[in-house]
């Protein structure tokens, strides 16, 4: 079998000891920040990419992926224990979680998540490693047309799934996909809108926005809520193990879980948050039986659920970026930048001209999900001693590395000047509403939309209609066209409006 | 007319003046057509459905209740964490930088520090001077031993005047 041979070559790679310890450090570092509310693995993720620049290219793709995968573990502590979502993805976590804490059962919540997640990191990974090989052939076949209306529907995938409203997600698209086209534009050597400043002609780091608006702006509207509404509560953890019945519920939840996250995960724009929410919500549909605490009050099945989908999606949605070189959300997009600065072009070709990269990273995975269980249940104490530190010793460190983040990007101090400009930027999304999670999915993508669309025009002569008379472009456009018609439906509108209040 | 959303309305009319700018800047680049298409050409697309975007927002905004009924407002804004945070970071540049034009030396990365972390805490609402100083020591510590030791990042360490 083919898949034995990669997965083999894959694991050669990842099983040498530096790799290793990078596969550690980077589920340890995802680990922290989810456990600490306020800072999620996009901040982090853009702040170590510096620090990866000496790294031989696996390995920095390695602790990056830990990170993302680690802080949807790091994140269902925060909720259980805290009744905050230590990350956006176990916002449904909280609800059932820290009623479970309240019972005194917070043991085998946390025990619930960990387990749940660590089948579902697998038969992720498991998934990644299948669909990989099958994928990358169809990716041969795509053309600039069929590339571009890859683009649009991912981007109407972030849209569906935004938070909040339909509209603004649309215009906060619109903004990424115009600030990625700041810069030199690579056909005519033009410098755009760089209004002859000599470091805007390389067009505005991503770094520099993710940075921006997804840390300082963070902060500052953190800092802005009084002390009170960041509640921190310490609950003894006793009795980590769940009991028969609790078994009994869960397996069943969890499988649902991660099947639901492993297909939310491949589509685009779909991910970790998405998933975790869709999971719960069909738990919810699910009738109780006899003696089950119901939904709300502390069910053990309102925690395996989602926090299994949002680790099956958090594996899986390295498929669309691997086989295609799309990023299918904003942690992806930097992973494509992460890419690109260790001179990988994603893609279908990464497989055939560095498969031990792909399989490694793959292969790594796994490992990483083993090492996350280990941190995250025989381990916990460390991390319930950390959420008692406060938040005023650490949001200056926050600040800090950021700081010195941007700044080793390039050495130079313009990109500090730039990141305090989206500092405020950032805050006043916060303020109006406007999600900035689209934003920098569609600064990625400007660049390879401009270029797909400039390329597919040419080709037909400047006639649009090359979109839609290829077959495969074609149905690309139609999945897009009829996930907005569904989210437009009134019924399904008036729902999705509901699930997002509920956070 | 009365606005029922403030959210939107200010969204929407950030949505329109960034799209109209950025076709407006668009247009002194060269166009082109779909099948040459010239760098503003793509540019002049987007702003052009970011402005209507941005009005139909704002539009909307002033006809349709929102959802939950609260009026949407903004509420106000944290103008202390404002301020200190993003003159944190800048008082950061200037110690890694300098500024030139007005012959302000480099102080490096340790100086820079301190100054962030005395400068960021006073976003927050307490401030105890030898807490503070206790943090910007562990904080210069590990960021030396990080960033300088083992990742050999390039930072100028120690203020320009001791060292040149």
């Amino acid at each position: 079998m083919e898949l034995f041979n990669n997965l083999a070559l894959g694991f050669g790679v990842a099983f040498t000891p530096i790799n290793l310890m990078y596969a550690f450090v980077g589920c340890l570092l995802g680990t922290l920040i989810g456990v600490l509310p306020g800072i999620g693995p996009l901040a982090t993720i853009a702040m170590l990419l510096p620090a990866t620049y000496a790294l031989p290219p696996v390995s920095a793709l390695i602790m990056l992926a830990g990170i993302y995968y680690g802080a949807q573990y790091g994140g269902s502590t925060t909720a259980v224990l805290v009744n905050l979502p230590g990350e956006a993805s176990s916002v449904v976590t909280v609800i059932d979680g820290h009623q479970m804490a309240r019972n005194g059962r917070a043991g085998p919540a946390l025990a619930a998540a960990g387990l749940g997640s660590f089948f579902a990191g697998c038969v992720g990974t498991l998934v990644l490693a299948a669909f990989a090989v099958p994928l990358t052939e169809v990716a041969f076949k795509f053309g600039p047309a069929e590339y571009f209306s890859l683009m649009i529907l991912g981007l109407v995938g972030a849209v569906v799934l935004a938070s909040g409203s339909l509209l603004k997600a649309v215009g906060m698209i619109f903004l990424g996909l115009l600030l990625g086209l700041i810069g030199t534009d690579v056909n005519s050597g033009v410098a755009r809108y760089s209004f002859d400043i000599p470091e805007l002609t390389d067009g505005i780091g991503f770094i520099v926005i993710a940075m921006g608006v997804f840390g300082y702006g963070e902060i500052i509207s953190n800092l802005g809520k009084h002390e009170s509404e960041r509640e921190v509560f310490t609950a003894d953890v006793k009795g980590l193990m769940p009991t028969k019945e609790d078994f009994r519920l869960m397996v069943p939840a969890v499988l649902r879980g991660t099947s639901l996250g492993a297909v939310l995960g491949i589509l685009p724009g779909g991910g970790a948050v998405m998933a975790a929410f869709a999971a719960y919500t069909i738990e919810k549909k699910t009738k109780l039986q006899a003696g089950e605490v119901p939904f709300g009050k502390g069910n053990i099945r309102g925690v395996a659920a989602p926090e299994a989908a949002n680790n099956a999606a958090s594996q899986t949605s390295f498929i669309p970026l691997l086989t295609l070189g799309i990023p299918p959300n904003a942690v992806m997009a930097l992973m494509v930048g992460a890419m690109t600065i260790h001179n990988i072009q994603p893609g279908p070709q990464v497989m055939t001209s560095n498969p031990e990269l792909f399989w490694g990273l793959i292969a790594s995975m796994w490992i990483g999900n083993a090492m996350l269980i280990i941190l995250n249940l025989p381990l916990i104490g460390i991390w319930i001693k950390l959420l008692s530190v406060p938040y005023r010793w650490l949001f200056p460190a926050i600040v800090l590395f950021c700081a010195i983040g941007v700044y080793s990007t390039n050495n130079n101090t313009f990109d500090i000047w730039m990141v305090a400009i989206f500092g405020v930027v950032g805050y006043l999304f916060i303020k109006l509403g406007m999600e900035p999670a689209p934003l920098l999915l569609g600064f990625i993508l400007g660049p390879m939309m401009e270029e797909n669309l400039r390329r597919a025009l040419l080709l037909s002569r400047g006639d649009w209609s090359v979109f839609v008379t290829r077959g495969l472009s074609a149905s690309l456009l139609a999945v897009a066209a009829l996930l907005l018609v569904v989210v437009l439906l009134p019924s399904v509108s008036k729902k999705r409006e509901e699930a997002f209040i509920e956070e | 007319m009365a606005i029922k959303s403030q959210k939107d309305f200010f969204s929407g009319l950030l949505f329109t003046a960034v799209g109209v700018a950025f076709a407006w800047g668009a247009t002194n680049y060269s166009v082109g057509t779909g099948a040459r298409m010239g760098p503003g050409y793509f540019p002049l697309i987007l702003g052009i459905c970011m402005a209507l975007l941005g009005s139909v927002i704002t539009f909307k905004s002033l006809v349709v209740e929102p959802a939950d009924g609260a009026g949407d407002k903004i509420g106000s804004f944290a103008w202390k964490p404002l301020f200190y945070i993003i003159a944190a970071n800048l008082v950061f540049g200037l110690s890694i930088g300098g500024l030139p034009s007005i012959k302000l030396p480099a102080m490096g990365l340790i100086f820079g520090i301190f100054a962030l972390t005395f400068i960021a805490s006073k976003a927050g609402e307490e401030f105890k001077f030898k807490e503070v100083a206790i943090l910007a020591v562990i904080l210069s510590l590990m960021s030396y031993a990080a960033f300088i030791l083992l990742l050999k990042l390039q930072f100028p360490v120690w203020p320009a005047f001791l060292t040149a």
